[in-house]
């Protein structure tokens, strides 16, 4: 006799709920697989008042999102970890849902316990029947759809802003999302990617050669969940702003360990050392940025965050030595909407000013 | 040649190798003044807003030995042997200070056991950038580390003094040793704990190898070497002391979560968690340490009066186990 039905669970990030919901389908045929609900200002409400109070607002926003799908039923749910205080979330975030009264299974992805065959150990655990061949072919699938949506948003990213039909793009993001929950192997996969790239590239666009540009840096979570920093790439969007961002989940989990000497190297003489997490990344992504002569560069994280803050020195004299200004956005549950918006407004004003000068 | 050491951060974790290691070699050495209000507001304001309270305090303590000697040192840890890692503040400190004081020299040393930079390689690295050969600099290494070794032996011996004490209520300060030891910022909690009467026991100078071992009966994944150490400082002495209090600086990264752990899952003693920031006022400190300590003695008075008349040492202590 089977056993109740086991219900997994995972936070948000971005649009990344989708290959997850796919991989996670594929291993656990048997097992119900339920993202969280979408993140709206009640899971940030939820998160808050049961978190400790000054601890960064992405563990605000996973806590709550735990919260809303256990009360919808979830009984497994996973938490990855690594890197700074990302590292140490997931015992916390157990300890206070038991503490709710909820009862599961929590999962802990540690990133230095995380290999393929531990993976698949664990999935093992919760109940797949695959066979570890199986497992590591939709693996791979996953990781290979991860990297494709990364490419094709950072493609909607620098152009969503020129289109000439409203809300082509996002129409179609939406479909070639659609197009991926239909896909079950490398073939599926590649014809989507062929498919999706050709239609996203013959949408129409009027993209001026010397548009404004800029480009966002930051703490990992705050730049890739939209909700968190108030859809700011949108807004940039909405004034017909180029927007470039680097980190996304392929750098971090597949890059990242590669260049990190070189990105050392690149950051110059601003940096000696690691200073934590993706710091490194942020100062050498402004100092790139600003030589590659973009107009602005905004820098997003969570209040206190502390690599990111530390990097912030950095940014400071990179700002002054390129003459490229930089907006210092920090988010919190307290965060007002209304704030980012003004800020952001005068940002752009000041730029297109600059641009208007140099003209 | 003048080095100068800040008073602050890991100064009081390794002031006394620093020292002997420099003097040992034949420099001078400058150590900044205890803080004061000048020196945070020094700090302040050569500090991004949202740093941490002691970096902040550093950055103050850094500025007042420019001009004042030829190097300053600031060291730069990433991470110890196994799986010990340091709050990232400490993996940039060196770098901050070179970006914010462009003219000042800064002598920095490196501690990454995984990256394969040890101690010994770190400071044998540094007699060489004072141009000293490298037998002088070992030897100075292995005579700074005994100084270091004695320091922290007298620390745990004036502990081991005051826990054997009777005669007070004895509240244990967990608490980074930047915090707690700071004249500006700590002093005045344990200052004002000890009018009261209490014994203040500091968890910093616990056993640090017991203590390592005793924190994994706490968290199995926690990283941070220094927030081990105090979390098993807490099992190992719990049950020698009647309250505790968790001195935080705001808005301290491994602290916030740390502290939840603390309060959620060390529950023989009483607890609270008393935060520091830039705008501490004394008087509402003194107000929350006082009910504090008026709390835990009332608590040990009225199991006095249900147990019948009993020394009051020995009450505390029953007071201590519910």
């Amino acid at each position: 006799m089977q056993r109740t039905q086991k219900v997994i669970s995972f936070p948000h990030m971005g649009s990344y709920h989708v290959p997850i919901e796919i991989f996670l389908g594929l291993i656990f045929p048997d097992h119900r697989i339920m993202t969280a609900p979408r993140i709206t200002k009640r899971t940030l409400e939820l998160g808050s008042r049961y978190s400790p109070d000054f601890v960064c607002v992405p563990f605000k926003y996973n806590l709550g999102n735990y919260i809303e799908a256990l009360e919808l039923g979830a009984n497994v749910l996973i938490q990855a970890g690594g890197g700074c205080r990302y590292g140490y979330y997931a015992e916390i975030q157990e300890l206070i849902l038991r503490d709710l009264g909820y009862e599961f299974e929590f999962i802990k992805l540690l990133s230095d316990r995380v290999s393929p065959l531990n993976l698949y150990r664990i999935c093992r655990r919760i109940g797949t029947r695959l066979s570890f061949r199986q497992f590591v072919y939709y693996l791979l699938v996953a990781v290979r759809m991860v990297k494709i949506i990364d490419e094709t948003e950072a493609y909607i990213r620098e152009n969503i802003g020129f289109e000439t039909v409203p809300r082509s793009f996002e129409d179609l993001h939406e479909e070639f999302f659609k197009a991926l929950r239909k896909v079950r192997t490398f073939k599926s996969l590649r014809a989507v990617a062929r498919e999706y790239g050709r239609r996203f590239r013959a949408l129409k666009t009027d993209k001026p050669a010397d548009c404004l540009k800029v480009g966002v840096v930051g703490e990992l979570y705050t730049l890739m969940e939209p909700f968190s920093n108030f859809f700011i790439e949108k807004e940039l969007a909405k004034n017909r702003i180029q927007v470039s961002r680097y980190i996304t989940v392929s750098f971090l989990l597949f890059e990242k360990r590669r260049v990190q000497k070189r990105v050392l190297k690149a950051a110059g003489k601003y940096l000696k050392y690691h200073i934590g997490a993706d710091g490194t990344d942020s100062v050498e992504r402004a100092k790139t940025l600003a030589e590659r002569g973009y107009d602005g560069i905004i820098h997003l994280k969570p209040f206190g965050c502390m690599p990111e803050v530390n990097a912030m020195p950095m940014l400071q004299n990179i700002s002054r030595d390129y003459g490229i200004p930089v907006l210092y956005f920090s988010f919190d549950s307290q965060t007002s909407e209304t704030g980012v918006r003004t800020r952001l407004e005068a940002f752009y004003d000041m730029l297109v000013m600059r641009k208007e000068k140099c003209v | 040649m003048t080095i100068g050491l800040p008073r602050a951060m890991l100064f009081y974790r390794y002031g006394a190798l620093w020292e002997t290691f420099f003097k040992e070699l034949g420099c001078d050495v400058v150590i900044s003044g205890e803080t004061s209000r000048q020196t945070l507001c020094d700090g302040i304001k050569y500090s991004i807003d949202e740093c941490c309270l002691p970096s902040k305090i550093y950055m103050g303590h850094v500025y007042s030995l420019i001009g004042r000697c030829d190097y300053i040192l600031v060291p730069r840890v990433a991470g110890y042997d196994g799986k010990n890692d340091v709050c990232v503040k400490f993996n940039a400190l060196c770098d901050i200070v070179r970006n914010t004081f462009e003219t000042a020299r800064v002598l920095d040393y490196n501690i990454d056991i995984a990256g394969g930079e040890t101690e010994l390689r770190a400071f044998l690295r540094m007699g060489l950038i004072l141009g000293k050969s490298a037998a002088h600099t070992l030897s100075a290494y292995r005579k700074a580390r005994l100084a270091q070794a004695a320091e922290d032996r007298r620390k745990s011996e004036l502990q081991e003094k005051a826990l054997s004490r009777r005669d007070g209520m004895k509240i244990l300060i967990v608490s980074h040793p930047y915090n707690n030891y700071d004249r500006l910022i700590g002093r005045p909690v344990s200052r004002y704990i000890e009018k009261l009467g209490g014994i203040c026991v500091f968890a910093d100078a616990a056993d640090r190898v017991k203590s390592l071992r005793l924190s994994r009966e706490l968290s199995e994944s926690l990283y941070w070497l220094y927030n081990k150490e105090l979390v098993g400082a807490i099992r190992l002495l719990e049950d020698r002391v009647d309250g505790i209090i968790l001195l935080t600086a705001f808005p301290c990264g491994p602290d916030s979560l740390v502290n939840e752990l603390i309060l959620r899952k060390s529950l023989k003693v009483p607890t609270i968690n008393i935060l520091l920031d830039e705008l501490q006022a004394e008087a509402g400190l003194q107000t929350r340490i006082e009910s504090f300590m008026d709390i835990i003695g009332e608590r040990a008075r009225a199991a006095k009066a249900a147990q019948g008349p009993k020394e009051e040492a020995a009450v505390l202590c029953s007071a201590r186990k519910r």
